[in-house]
């Protein structure tokens, strides 16, 4: 895996400073149906190829990033901060 | 060919020629009654048990690289069943117990050794937990036992006792547990279930699953298609992909562990120790490397390699448990992708579909379970109901509500 990551307010820091949440799922609305929420909670689709993730920038700046990374080779092939993120709730 | 001490000796005045391959290498027929994709300790185990338990005997077992090459050739060995939970512990208390006769049963030396797993107390509080856990284990008719400092001191003295963060103030033992020399688990089973007649087919890798009304047909392989009357699937690791062929998604994320061995060393670390602050477990083979390991990567991976970072950590771990590690050289380290679960617990279950079977989400548990694993998994095949102790690990029960948290982290597999 790439030791850097390219943190969109900090520049190329060491991955050791980040916290991995995991998937980045959006959040369904309050009132969606049981089936929409047992979906995000439990299940994923965890692909082998590229995956949008969580890192949390724990030791810099303390922004939540959404990081774009390949599973398989572990090549990160973009990180955002999780704001600029546009998020299709259902 | 029936090994024995007689066959040994026989052997070696013939000179070491007429031995036999193990197993076969056949090509596959155009269909089996069952067939179970991946040949790994629990693809194999459950091959095994269909066979001489159940009596299904027309048998495949696919595997897309050779046989023990994924994770039962990637652990750290180690057998317990030290488990809290109701759902949990009976389940690998049969596979303990399915360890001490497996020698015998399949008639091949897995090197199965009850040198005793030994987790470290560094607290008041975690005293009050593993207390909590040997008298759940006793209750359940396993063997514990709560050591104090002075006892930890005479089975282990060089560990650093008098840490300033982290002292050690006992620990709970079970003395059946041990370790397990893992890729004679694989052949043992490989060969074990040849001699039934399964078909253990090497280098077949699955691309697609056909499906009809409902039912699984067979699968499309780099060998062509194969029919089956019944689909398991005990590909851990990679459960997700082969799921996804049929459409499922599963509560299963895939991370990297690694493992390690160093250097050979004089005997001196005689059972499986376990930090308690920290994440490392280690344990001395019968070579004399020290083998170790720690927790996963964190994030999701397919690559059967991990990180530095990791590295450092368990090596961080291992430090402040042993200082005298500081002085050994690792001389190997490997990575394996473990089905990480939403509650850190298997899941072995029919599926929505008639004849498909699945074993999945071993988390980073999956070798010591290998015997129960194969043996329930055959139970549920064979009798299209589940074995007793895994009534529990059911696919459905994310959805029901009834987890099996033995961590109590919920629904965050990279915390398991």
């Amino acid at each position: 895996m790439a030791s850097l990551i390219s943190c969109p307010h900090c520049g190329s820091r060491p991955k050791e400073e980040f916290t991995v949440k995991g998937a980045a799922l959006a959040r369904p609305e309050a009132d969606a149906d049981e089936a929409t929420w047992f979906d995000h909670v439990y299940l994923r689709d965890n692909p082998r190829g590229l995956y949008d993730e969580y890192w949390h920038h724990t030791s810099g700046c303390r922004r939540w990033l959404v990081v774009t990374r390949d599973t398989a080779t572990h090549d990160i092939a973009a990180v955002r901060d999780a704001a600029d993120k546009k998020e299709a709730a259902q | 060919m029936r090994y024995s001490a007689l066959s040994l000796l026989m052997n070696g005045l013939r000179g070491n020629a007429s031995w036999k391959p193990a197993w076969r290498e056949p090509e596959p027929k155009p269909h089996y009654d069952v067939i179970i994709i991946g040949g790994g300790g629990h693809g194999l185990a459950t091959a095994y048990y269909l066979a001489k338990e159940f009596g299904v005997r027309n048998v495949a077992v696919l595997e897309k690289n050779y046989i023990g090459s994924g994770n039962v050739g990637r652990n750290t060995t180690i057998i317990r069943s030290n488990y809290l939970l109701l759902g949990n512990n009976p389940f690998y208390e049969l596979s303990m117990k399915l360890w001490e006769g497996l020698e015998q049963d399949f008639n091949f030396n897995a090197m199965v050794s009850q040198r005793g797993v030994l987790n470290l107390i560094h607290s008041d509080a975690q005293r009050d937990a593993y207390t909590r856990r040997g008298n759940a284990m006793r209750l359940h008719g396993v063997d514990a036992e709560l050591l104090d400092r002075a006892a930890v001191k005479e089975m282990l003295p060089f560990l650093d006792f008098d840490n300033a963060r982290f002292p050690i103030q006992g620990g709970l033992i079970q003395r059946r547990g041990g370790t397990v020399r893992h890729d004679g688990v694989a052949w043992g089973y490989a060969r074990g279930a040849d001699s039934f007649g399964v078909d253990i087919i090497q280098n077949c890798e699955v691309t697609a699953i056909r499906r009809e009304n409902g039912k699984v047909l067979g699968v499309d392989t780099n060998k062509g298609f194969i029919g089956c009357g019944k689909l398991a699937v005990a590909v851990a690791g990679n459960s997700s992909q082969v799921a996804s062929m049929v459409d499922m998604k599963l509560p299963i994320e895939s991370h990297a562990l690694q493992a390690f061995v160093s250097e050979g060393l004089k005997p001196f670390i005689d059972c499986v120790v376990t930090f308690g602050a920290g994440h490392f477990y280690v344990s001395q083979s019968d070579k004399g490397g020290l083998v170790f390991g720690g927790d996963i990567e964190g994030y999701n991976s397919y690559a059967q390699r991990g990180n530095l970072a990791c590295v450092e950590h368990v090596i961080e771990a291992g430090k402040a448990m042993i200082p005298g590690l500081s002085r050994v050289r690792v001389l190997r380290s490997w990575g394996g992708i473990m089905d990480m679960s939403m509650d850190g617990t298997p899941i072995i279950d029919k599926t929505h579909i008639d004849n498909l079977y699945l074993n999945a989400g071993w988390c980073y548990g999956g070798f010591k379970a290998t015997p129960a694993s194969g043996f329930c998994f055959a139970h549920l095949i064979a009798k299209n109901e589940p074995h007793e102790v895994t009534r529990q690990m059911r696919l459905d029960r994310f959805e029901r509500g009834y987890l099996i948290d033995e961590k109590g982290q919920g629904a965050q597999p990279n915390l398991h």
